[in-house]
C-alpha cells in the first residue's frame, strides 16, 4: 500500500509524516507521531477521549483521516501547558479532583479549553452540553463541570 | 484504498465513474470512518470532496434561497448569522445531530447521503422543500431531498453521480419551521420519532404546509396530506387532531430497542402536534 507523505502543523509546530489513506488521524498522532495523549476510547466518535481540535475546531480524531490534516492546523492535549506552567483547566482539574481513571482527562481538557476560547463565561448548562460528548465514567462529571467553570472564572480575571 | 482529493467536481465524477471497486465521497467522515472500521463498508476508493471550490460555502441567492455547500458542518450552520432566521427548524434538526466534536465534522448532506431512516435533518429539510443540485457522467440534475433516500443506507445516486449542493427556497414572508425529535435523554442519542414541520400563513390562517416523519419507515416519510389537513385552517383542536391522524397512519416503523411500532405511532401523534404549534407561532411572527 503506498504511503502518503502529510505535512501539517500540530501545536504550532509543522510536523510532515508518510500514513496509509486508511489511518485514523488519532492513529498517526499515536503510532507515527508519539503524541499519546489523545486516547482511544471507543474508536466511533462516541466518547470524546480522542479530540483534538483542527484549525481551531473541536474534532474526534478518530473520526478523521491522517491525510486530512494536509495543510490545516492541529491541536492536542500535548499543546495546553506552556512548558512547565500548566493552563489554569488543568490546574483546577487537580484542586477540584476533576479525574480518577483519567483515560477521558485529554480529550475533556481540548474540549473545555476550546469552548472557553469561544465562550469564556459559560453557564454550567453550556459548560454540560458542550462536554456531552466527552464520557466519563469515573467522576459522575460534577467535579469535572466545576473544575471547568472555576478555571473560566480565574481565567476571566486574569485578563 | 485509494484516497482522492480532487479539486473540481468534474474531476470526482470522473474518477467516481471510472472507479472498479466501491467508491465513497469522503465529507465529514462521521459515518463512513466509523462503517470502515466496523467492516460495514471496505471502499476501495475514497474521494474526498472538500478540496473543491464552494464546498465550504454559505450562499445566499438572488431569489432569497439559500445554496449550502456540501462540507458546510453542522456547527458552521448554527453559527451562521443569518440562515437560522430564516430556517430556524431546519438549523435546529442539524445542530441535534451528534456531540460538539461531530458537530464540528458532519454535513447535512452526508446525514442525507447516509439514508438512515432516523435522520435527523432529513425530516427538516423535506418539510422545507430543500433539494439537493446532482452531478453525474450524465449531467446535472436537481432533485427533492425525499427522493435521494431509497431504503436504509440506500439512494438513489447512480455510479458516478455526486451531490453537489443543498439548496433551500426562499423562505419568504409568513413563513416559519420547527424541528423536534424524542429521545429519552437530553443528549446524544438517534431519535425514536422526528418530526419536521414548515408553514406559512396570512393572518391567523395557513396557507402553506409541509410535514416530514423520521424514524417512522425505512425512509424519511414526507406526510403528503398534511397541506389539505392545515391549508384554510387557523391551526384548530379539529385541524390539530386531522394532523396527529395523518402522522400516525403515515406510520410504518420497526420495533427495536429505541420503541415499539404502538410507541412510535403513538409518538408521531403526539410531535406532528407539538411541532405544528411551535412552527406555526414562528410563521406568525414572521408576517
Amino acid at each position: 500500500m503506498t504511503k502518503i507523505h502529510v505535512t501539517a502543523r500540530i501545536n504550532g509546530d509543522e510536523v510532515e509524516f508518510l500514513c496509509d489513506p486508511r489511518e485514523t488521524m488519532l492513529d498517526v498522532l499515536r503510532d507515527r507521531l508519539g503524541l499519546i495523549g489523545a486516547k482511544e476510547g471507543c474508536g466511533t466518535g462516541d466518547c470524546g477521549a480522542c479530540s483534538i481540535t483542527l484549525d481551531g475546531r473541536l474534532v474526534c480524531s478518530c473520526l478523521m483521516l491522517g491525510v486530512e490534516a494536509e495543510g490545516r492546523e492541529i491541536g492536542t492535549v500535548e499543546g495546553i501547558a506552556e512548558g512547565e506552567n500548566l493552563h489554569p483547566l488543568q490546574r483546577k482539574f487537580i484542586e477540584h479532583a476533576a479525574l480518577q481513571c483519567g483515560f477521558c482527562t485529554p480529550g475533556i481538557l481540548v474540549a473545555a479549553k476550546n469552548l472557553l476560547e469561544r465562550n469564556p463565561d459559560p453557564s454550567e448548562e453550556e459548560v454540560r452540553y458542550w462536554l456531552a460528548g466527552n464520557l466519563c465514567r469515573c467522576t459522575g462529571y460534577d467535579k469535572i463541570i466545576r473544575a471547568v467553570l472555576d478555571a473560566a472564572a480565574e481565567m476571566r480575571e486574569a485578563s | 484504498m485509494d484516497y482522492h482529493k480532487p479539486s473540481t467536481f468534474e474531476e470526482a465524477v470522473a474518477i467516481a465513474a471510472g472507479a472498479a471497486g466501491t467508491t465513497r465521497f469522503l465529507a465529514g467522515g462521521t459515518d463512513i470512518l466509523v462503517q470502515m472500521r466496523s467492516g460495514i463498508a471496505t471502499p476501495e476508493v475514497l474521494i474526498d470532496i472538500k478540496g473543491i471550490a464552494g464546498t465550504r460555502d454559505i450562499v445566499r441567492e438572488d431569489d432569497g434561497g439559500w445554496c449550502i455547500g456540501v462540507a458546510v458542518t453542522g456547527a458552521e450552520l448554527t453559527e451562521h448569522a443569518e440562515i437560522g432566521h430564516d430556517w430556524p427548524g431546519v438549523i435546529e434538526a442539524v445542530g441535534l445531530i451528534g456531540s460538539t466534536q461531530v458537530q464540528g465534522r458532519a454535513t447535512p448532506v452526508g446525514n442525507l447521503c447516509n439514508a438512515s431512516p432516523a435522520a435527523d435533518s432529513v425530516p427538516a429539510l423535506v418539510a422545507a422543500g430543500a433539494e439537493v443540485t446532482v452531478q453525474g457522467p450524465e449531467g446535472t440534475r436537481r432533485v427533492p431531498v425525499e427522493d435521494i433516500p431509497t431504503g436504509p443506507g440506500r439512494t438513489s445516486l447512480k455510479k458516478g453521480e455526486v451531490v453537489t449542493a443543498l439548496r433551500l427556497p426562499p423562505r419568504g414572508r409568513g413563513g416559519g419551521d420547527a424541528y423536534q425529535r424524542f429521545i429519552p435523554r437530553t443528549e446524544m442519542d438517534i431519535a425514536v420519532i422526528g418530526c419536521g414541520v414548515s408553514l406559512r400563513v396570512s393572518g391567523l390562517v395557513i396557507t402553506e404546509a409541509r410535514m416530514a416523519l423520521g424514524a417512522v419507515a425505512p425512509t424519511v416519510e414526507p406526510v403528503r396530506g398534511a397541506a389539505d389537513a392545515l391549508v384554510g385552517t387557523r391551526l384548530e383542536k379539529s385541524a390539530l387532531d386531522a394532523l396527529a391522524d395523518l402522522a400516525q397512519a403515515a406510520c410504518n416503523p420497526i420495533d427495536d430497542k429505541r420503541g415499539t411500532v404502538k410507541f412510535r405511532t403513538h409518538l408521531a401523534g403526539v410531535y406532528a402536534r407539538r411541532v405544528a404549534r411551535i412552527a406555526y407561532e414562528r410563521a406568525r411572527a414572521a408576517q
